[in-house]
């Protein structure tokens, strides 16, 4: 569709017409903000924890369970230079050989999840895959955050609460 | 022929001054739109661009995506 329209400017005499193909999925995909009526509606990216322990592929599976448990954490996600998420450590992972390098450790390509999926369409996902946790991450597999179960139903109780009360006018 | 760009290059636009239009229906960018953005829907570029934007500024087009 955009680039019919900026096409159609071309002909209509405007000369500097740029069309940002991506668009808006790839605007929501990467974090950025938003305006409109949705756009305080709480998404992943919101609720996402970005403080959950990274390790590297060449890192020894000992050591880094030893700092995932010292951080208070049960899972890690193991990335490259660049923060793309290559694989994912949960607690069965951690507790193996720990000589193991992390890349023969770790449960390779996990399933990933845009920031701007609505917090409630992830609760709902996450409880009907029995999901404990997923890595959250920009289209182009940065990661943004650990999106942990617990928070996104709890987030996604708190946002129907509020839309009920909007769009009812009082508390449901 | 009108150039494609990435987001970066939409937000170094931007800052420039350029005009953000989302050419989906008005209840798609009532929803959400990207900050900055007007809405004048494909089917109406030829009666609104000419009153709404700004030939001496650069115009940047979007939608939901184009792969």
């Amino acid at each position: 569709m955009s680039p019919r329209a900026a096409w159609r400017l071309e002909s209509l005499g405007f000369e500097r017409v740029y069309d940002y193909e991506a668009g808006k999925q790839n605007w929501l995909a990467s974090g950025l903000p938003t305006e409109g009526s949705l756009a305080d509606v709480p998404r992943a990216g919101d609720v996402a924890r970005d403080d959950v322990p990274t390790c590297g592929l060449e890192e020894r599976l000992g050591e880094v369970a030893e700092r995932v448990r010292a951080a208070g954490w049960d899972t890690c996600v193991v990335v490259n230079d660049e923060r793309v998420v290559l694989g994912l450590l949960r607690a069965a992972h951690l507790a193996r050989d720990p000589d193991l390098p992390v890349a023969d450790a770790m449960s390779a390509g996990p399933s990933t999840f845009r920031p701007h999926v609505y917090a409630m369409e992830m609760a709902r996902y996450m409880t009907e895959h029995d999901l404990p946790s997923a890595p959250v991450t920009t289209g182009e597999g940065v990661l943004v955050g650990l999106l942990v179960r617990e928070d996104a139903v709890r987030v996604a109780e708190e946002a129907h609460r509020a839309l009920h009360e909007r769009e009812h006018g009082y508390p449901e | 022929m009108p150039d494609s760009i990435d987001r970066h290059e939409l937000q170094r636009l931007m800052k420039e001054g350029a005009q953000l239009v989302e050419v989906l229906p008005p209840e798609e960018y009532d929803e959400e739109h990207i900050p900055g953005a007007i809405n004048i829907p494909l089917r109406r570029i030829d009666s609104e661009a000419p009153e709404r934007l700004d030939r001496g500024r650069p115009v940047i087009v979007y939608c939901w995506d184009d792969p």
